[in-house]
């Protein structure tokens, strides 16, 4: 039974170990899955997302890879090809730029290409987006490269909620999903609905979530930035600016619906992402919005919030205004809003 | 011209004793088989008669008797590498073997002229690349494995297509693009799949990691199965090769990694682009077989060893066949500005595949040369009837357009060229 409000549950769950549980229940439930990547098996994960599992699954399913994304993500795909559902994990998806091959020819185009003979059930996941103090070639964010090939599905959970029930959807779905985690959100607690405790609990891919309700303006993001929207409306309620903030949840297929919706009752949209804006997440919203319905209801332009065009710089007061802060939201809503 | 090509056309038949050449490039193929092959010997024979109906090889105009139902040949001895043994030096061929290879290589042979003759009528497009010279390497390997092991390859895929089980129909009705292609004219070429068969690759040398995937589960399932994955001379200096040969090792897959090596990668030769040539080496910790690609019973006999060895889970082996492709890399490639005429010339003369078996059998005694001609007949004809039906199958309709952009999923909608332009998309 879906229920419309969160129950709150007693114990609140880091992002790291809804992610880890989720994964313990799909390898548990299916003999087929299995994790591969640097890392994960006897370290217990870079990040400690797969702490416990090898102990727990020994080798055969929890299996350390060297240092060849190329040459493993290639591995992966083959074996999904033939009848396994890996889970691939990429340390940085900034890695996953070595193996992009695969994860584009290989496993996207197959089931085009085939007509439906091959299908490539995987799942290749890890951190995405900045982080703290890596420095450029550790903070790109890939959702916009990603979410712009067919037949990739393109994930990208903000809390733990998210995490457990995205990712056990992206492990039971029979395409190539790249799922976009958040390091600095891993040790992030956040409360867990009852609905959620159960292990056939998923979040179905391509849909968005309403995380408040709002009248004024519609803050669509994804990932760590939904909980700066939501901080910002808070901060913007005390003004009397309620807006409506959805999380994106899934980048590709995107809930264009949704937004409309909320568009076309609030008629003002501010878009939210840490990538860069060219050719960005928020840039296809825009798009969208301007090919549909809601077009007409829109009182302003779209305002995009993104990350500075730059490569990510190292020094702190560099790296904090690289990113979009949470006055950086207010400032956009004040001025599509014209107050 | 036509008249004088007929002419040409039947008194090689007449006095080569094979079947009639139906196109252009097949008379100069036959012109040129015939100025290599015949010695004065063959020449003072009478030609032989034609049958009076197409029978399977199986029917013979000879009592069965008359042959020799099996024997035993002495093959090239491998060159190896981190082995101390290697493929056996002798093989047994049967009658029903050798008859049975023989056609698989004359269909992949003919399947190939047609693909040019298509290509060059412009009913192919794109990419096509050609496997004739090569048909030892496919038909050999296929005979030691079963249809329940698997094969991947790169993109000059049609011999394994067919020998993984695709007819003659699906490859062409999918070279010619139409509904009734193995992929629905969706992947041409280069994209053509079958039951334990990953294609068709595009991306040189993306097949490796793939095919190490495959033998992955293959041992995750414990199902006893290997995993022959294919690669060229040009592939073989790709990293991803390297780092599968590393994680196979590690992990003692049961993958047989074979370079099969025709000394050209597109335009360049293997002096000029591999610091190393003995491909067979270049696993560096995995064992190595060097092998005779065109001789169709070498390949069988070390595709068993290495089967054998993967099967003993003693790990991943490399087998380097040395074989040679008469086109150039495509069909955009005439091929002769690389190597020489005469190179091509010599290679058909002295080592052809087809031709060697065929010697083989007739000399000691397996078949007749009538019946040889009479499987060239058939496959001829079933070439003829394939490449028509691909010519006359209707394109695929635009309703499926965006069909199978996901697996096992809703229909969805598809943006088209225009926001205007809504289009249905199913699994």
């Amino acid at each position: 039974v879906a229920l419309w409000y969160t129950i709150k549950s007693s114990e609140a769950v880091t992002v790291r170990d809804a992610l880890n549980q989720a994964m313990d229940e799909e390898l548990e439930r299916d003999e087929r899955v299995f994790l591969m990547g640097e890392e994960v098996a006897q370290y217990d994960g870079a990040y400690k997302v797969s702490r416990g599992l090898w102990k727990k699954y020994g080798d055969k399913r929890i299996i350390d890879t060297p240092i060849s994304e190329m040459g493993f993500a290639g591995i992966a795909v083959g074996s999904a090809m033939a009848g396994l559902r890996p889970i691939c994990e990429f340390m940085t998806f900034n890695f996953s730029m070595q193996a992009i091959d695969q994860v584009i020819n290989s496993a996207a185009k197959t089931y085009y290409m085939s007509a439906g003979l091959q299908s490539v059930p995987i799942v290749f996941r890890g951190p995405n987006g900045a982080s703290a103090g890596v420095a450029a070639q550790h903070s790109q964010c890939f959702a916009a490269w990603y979410a712009h090939c067919p037949g990739l599905k393109v994930v990208s959970p903000w809390n733990s909620e998210d995490a457990r029930g995205l990712l056990k959807a992206a492990i039971r779905d029979d395409n190539p999903v790249v799922f976009l985690e958040n390091e600095l959100m891993y040790g992030v607690p956040f409360e867990m609905s009852e609905e959620s405790n159960s292990k056939d609990f998923v979040i179905p891919i391509g849909k968005a979530k309403i995380e408040r309700q709002g009248t004024h303006v519609t803050l669509v993001s994804h990932s760590r930035y939904v909980g700066h929207c939501l901080d910002a409306a808070a901060v913007l309620a005390k003004e009397g600016i309620e807006c409506e903030v959805i999380n994106l949840r899934t980048i590709r297929p995107m809930d264009v619906d949704t937004i409309e919706g909320s568009v076309m009752k609030t008629n003002h949209l501010v878009t939210v992402e840490g990538g860069w804006p060219q050719f960005g997440v928020g840039a296809e919203i825009c798009a969208k919005i301007m090919e549909g319905p809601a077009f007409n209801y829109l009182d302003a332009p779209v305002t995009r919030v993104t990350g500075v065009d730059i490569p990510m710089p190292y020094a702190k007061i560099l790296e904090d205004n690289s990113v979009p802060q949470i006055k950086d939201i207010i400032f956009s809503v004040k001025k599509t809003l014209n107050v | 011209m036509r008249s004088a090509l007929s002419f040409l056309s039947n008194a090689l038949s007449r006095i080569s004793g094979s079947a009639g050449a139906q196109t252009v490039s097949e008379l100069l193929i036959d012109l040129s088989e015939y100025a290599s092959l015949m010695t004065p010997s063959e020449l003072t024979e009478a030609p032989p008669t034609c049958a009076a109906s197409l029978v399977s090889p199986a029917v013979a105009s000879q009592p069965l008797a008359e042959f020799n139902a099996q024997v035993t040949f002495d093959l090239k001895p491998c060159e190896l590498y981190l082995l101390e043994t290697g493929p056996a030096h002798t093989t047994q061929l049967t009658r029903k073997e050798g008859l049975q290879l023989y056609q698989t290589m004359q269909t992949l042979r003919r399947l190939e002229l047609k693909a040019d003759q298509l290509y060059k009528q412009k009913v192919v497009r794109g990419f096509c690349h050609l496997y004739d010279g090569q048909e030892a390497c496919a038909a050999g390997i296929e005979a030691a494995i079963s249809r329940s092991d698997h094969v991947i390859t790169a993109y000059r895929a049609h011999g394994f297509t067919y020998t993984r089980g695709v007819s003659l129909k699906q490859i062409f009705t999918e070279l010619t693009g139409r509904r009734g292609g193995v992929a629905k004219g969706k992947g041409g070429s280069m994209h053509m799949y079958a039951p334990h068969f990953y294609g068709g690759n595009g991306i040189v040398g993306a097949q490796v990691p793939l095919g190490a995937g495959i033998a992955l589960a293959c041992q995750y399932q414990g199902n006893q199965q290997v995993c022959v994955t294919l690669y060229g001379d040009g592939a073989a200096n790709q990293g991803q090769v390297f780092e599968a040969f590393n994680m196979a090792s590690l992990w003692k897959l049961p993958v047989i990694f074979v370079c099969e090596n025709n000394r050209y990668g597109m335009g360049t030769p293997v002096e000029r682009s591999a610091a190393s040539t003995s491909y067979y080496t270049r696993g560096h910790f995995i064992p190595g077989i060097r092998v005779d690609g065109m001789d169709v019973l070498c390949v069988r006999e070390a595709t068993r060893f290495a089967a054998d060895h993967c099967r003993a889970e003693k790990g991943p082996i490399l087998m380097e066949l040395q074989t040679y492709r008469y086109h150039g890399h495509s069909m955009s490639d005439p091929g002769i500005s690389y190597r020489s005429r005469e190179e091509i010339l010599e290679v058909r003369s002295k080592s052809d595949p087809i031709s060697l078996l065929r010697e083989r059998m007739l000399s000691n005694n397996m078949a007749s040369a009538e019946e040889f001609k009479e499987v060239d007949t058939m496959i001829r004809r079933e070439v003829e009837e394939a490449a028509q039906f691909s010519c006359s199958d209707p394109e695929p309709p635009l309703s499926e357009l965006c069909d199978h952009i996901y697996s096992n999923e809703p229909p969805m909608e598809v943006r088209g060229t225009h926001p205007w332009s809504k289009l249905r998309s199913i699994s």
